[in-house]
């Protein structure tokens, strides 16, 4: 596995658009050259798909944070008559079963679920990045441990595990946080391992141990900062995975009760979703149209951070 | 390392992992505030003490944790993985009993979205810019993003209220007789809508895979090869190019049968479909423990053989992968 060790070129051709850390090497390239962020950032804002994502995950946002301010209201409160159809004058968009209001549920519920699914990527990014970074850098017997721990996380099934947890612990938007994360970082642990292992035996990463540095600068100083480029992709698509696994949990009845969520919304419109599809119909569209932006997103830092994978 | 060995550690490695799943499942129950009998007593509404301690007994809760264990992984190693609270069933049977639905509902859906992901992905392959290629593009946004359940509930709406020609939940109808032909058009019946709504996800990705895999392959060497001693383009695209194309798509559908599985938990839930996943949703509603983590375990073995599976089938097609 440890092929890198001996080379002094870099296998990988995506890397050959990285950014390489030292400042000396980029210095060396002659003072025109564009630092490599610059120009990442311009081909980034030059992809309508991707600005079109920054667009609409903006207003989500821009909804979910100023929402509840500019339009104070309970969302478990009932506000008009029970099934009250879409575009009338009392609820802009209905009123589900018991009467409240879908438009007031939408505006809160885009709050716990972002919150969770921001938080949640957070966390199994950090656990993931931390575990492949110890794994590739050490190799060896903490890379054979950390790796039987990664694909023991892998064999098991997410989604249940989730649900496990939830119904043993209490189902708060804590513990539903933590369930997410716990259970969805074996990707990112992959994918920082196979950074690691590409580029600990190169020459800056040789260069810097030669001069004394200790584990935790090259760790985190010298390898990540290079490593970065994929693993943000990653972290982003990885906000769109636990928005859809918090909306799932919910919908099963295993989120926060008594915190209004698009999922719980779903979930509990379940039952009379042909008397009322719009009080499935709007939150279900809101998670869809919040996942797509991040992997739209997503998708645009992948064509600017990695030029060369564009492909995939 | 010869074929036999690399099998046999394999094996170790997936016997490892379950059981690494079952003391964990040991561990989260007793790390959880409370313990079933109390679940049982606020279920049946309050419960004397004595009655509490004798059931702690019966249970055997009240005995140290490592010996409940090693009592644990005894009867998980017969097969016995406990009785339902709620259902007063064994789990063991009442998984038994949920397999077949779930089993038809995982196998025919996946069979769709790779059949049909393949074809799109191959004739997409010929025009790498074309229609059908933004349409991959397009659909593999969508799969990713728009919530399965999500998916199934709108088909569910769209078809009972729209064109009210396939039935929306459970896996028989009600005056189902029950026998023969009429069964099988039943269930197969039932089973469209399922299916269509669970296949939609992997739909998108295997059709996504399959075209990236196909502009590989179809820009590699021996591709031009077979073009320059003058195969038709058909024997190139389907005998040369798909064949190796396929590994990737195959891969990813034998490793990602956990995901298929937690796909299957939300569409079974909105379809009424008995299955396992529907088994998993009413036993967490009832905190039914026992049910829930043979569910967990079981789902976990299956998940295991699969990727055990995969990773041999792997190795026997390509010989190119060194058994390492």
């Amino acid at each position: 596995m440890n092929a890198t060790s001996t080379m002094t070129l870099d296998p990988d051709p995506a890397s050959a658009a990285k950014p390489v850390a030292p400042a000396r090497t980029s210095a060396a390239t002659g003072p025109r050259a564009e630092h490599p962020g610059i120009e990442a950032a311009r081909m980034f804002l030059r992809n309508p798909a991707a600005i079109a994502g920054m667009v609409l995950l903006l207003i989500v946002l821009a909804v979910a944070i100023a929402g509840p301010w500019l339009y104070p209201a309970d969302p478990f409160e009932i506000k008009a008559a029970p099934l009250t159809p879409p575009f009338s004058e009392e609820a802009w968009l209905g009123s589900d079963y018991l009467g409240r209001d879908v438009l007031t549920a939408l505006i809160y519920g885009g709050r716990a679920t972002l919150l969770v699914g921001a938080v949640a990527a957070l966390l199994s990014v950090l656990i993931g990045i931390t575990l492949g970074a110890f794994a590739g850098y050490y190799g060896g017997k903490v890379d054979a441990v950390l790796m039987k721990i990664t694909e023991f996380f892998q064999v098991l099934p997410a989604l249940l595990f989730a649900m496990v947890v939830v119904t043993l612990f209490s189902p708060t938007l804590v513990t539903v946080t933590l369930a997410i994360g716990v259970v969805s970082w074996t990707g990112t642990a992959r994918l920082t391992r196979a950074e690691f292992l590409k580029y600990r035996g190169l020459e800056f990463v040789r260069a810097e141990r030669a001069i004394g540095a200790r584990d935790a600068r090259i760790i985190w100083k010298v390898i990540l900062p290079n490593a970065l480029p994929p693993l943000v992709v990653s972290a982003t698509l990885a906000i769109g995975a636990a928005i859809l696994f918090e909306a799932g949990l919910s919908f099963l009845g295993l989120g926060d009760p008594n915190q209004m969520s698009w999922g719980l919304m779903i979930g509990s419109s379940r039952q009379y979703v042909l008397s009322c599809w719009w009080a499935v119909a709007f939150p279900g569209a809101a998670i869809f149209v919040t996942v797509l932006a991040v992997s739209l997103i997503g998708d645009g830092l992948n064509d600017a951070l990695n030029p060369k994978l564009r492909e995939r | 390392m010869g074929m036999l060995r690399y099998a046999a550690s394999r094996l170790l490695q997936g016997l490892a992992l379950v059981l690494a799943v079952v003391v964990l499942n040991f561990v989260l129950v007793h790390a959880a505030p409370g313990d079933p009998v109390e679940t049982i007593a606020g279920a049946s509404g309050g419960m004397s003490a004595e009655l509490m301690a004798e059931l702690r007994t019966q249970y055997g809760l009240d005995r140290p944790l490592p010996v409940q264990l090693g009592v644990y992984l005894g009867k998980v190693l017969r097969g016995d993985l406990g009785y339902s609270y709620f259902f007063n069933l064994p789990v063991t049977q009442m998984i038994a009993e949920r397999v077949p639905a779930t089993l038809l509902l995982v196998l025919s859906s996946v069979l769709l979205a790779f059949i049909v992901g393949t074809a799109l992905g191959v004739l997409s392959s010929r025009r790498p810019n074309g229609l059908l290629s933004q349409f991959i593009t397009v659909l593999s946004l969508v799969g990713f993003a728009a919530p399965v359940f999500w998916i199934g509930i709108m088909l569910v709406i769209l078809l009972a209220s729209v064109f009210p020609i396939l039935p929306v939940a459970g896996m028989r109808s009600i005056d189902a007789t029950g026998g023969g032909l009429a069964d099988v058009l039943d269930v197969a019946h039932h089973l469209v809508l399922p299916t269509i709504t669970l296949s939609l996800v992997y739909l998108a990705q295997y059709s996504r895979l399959a075209r990236s895999s196909m502009l590989d392959v179809l820009g590699s060497d021996f591709i031009r090869t077979a073009r320059a001693k003058g195969l038709a383009e058909r024997v190139v695209l389907y005998k040369h190019a798909l064949r190796n194309a396929l590994l990737p798509v195959v891969t990813v559908l034998g490793l990602q049968f956990g995901n298929v599985l937690a796909g299957a938990i939300l569409v079974e839930t909105v379809f009424n479909w008995p299955g396992l996943g529907r088994l998993a949703f009413d036993s967490v509603l009832r905190r039914d423990y026992p049910t829930i983590l043979g569910v967990l375990l079981f789902s976990s073995i299956v998940v295991v053989v699969m990727n055990q599976l995969t990773d041999l089938c792997y190795r026997l097609i390509d010989p190119r992968i060194k058994t390492a």
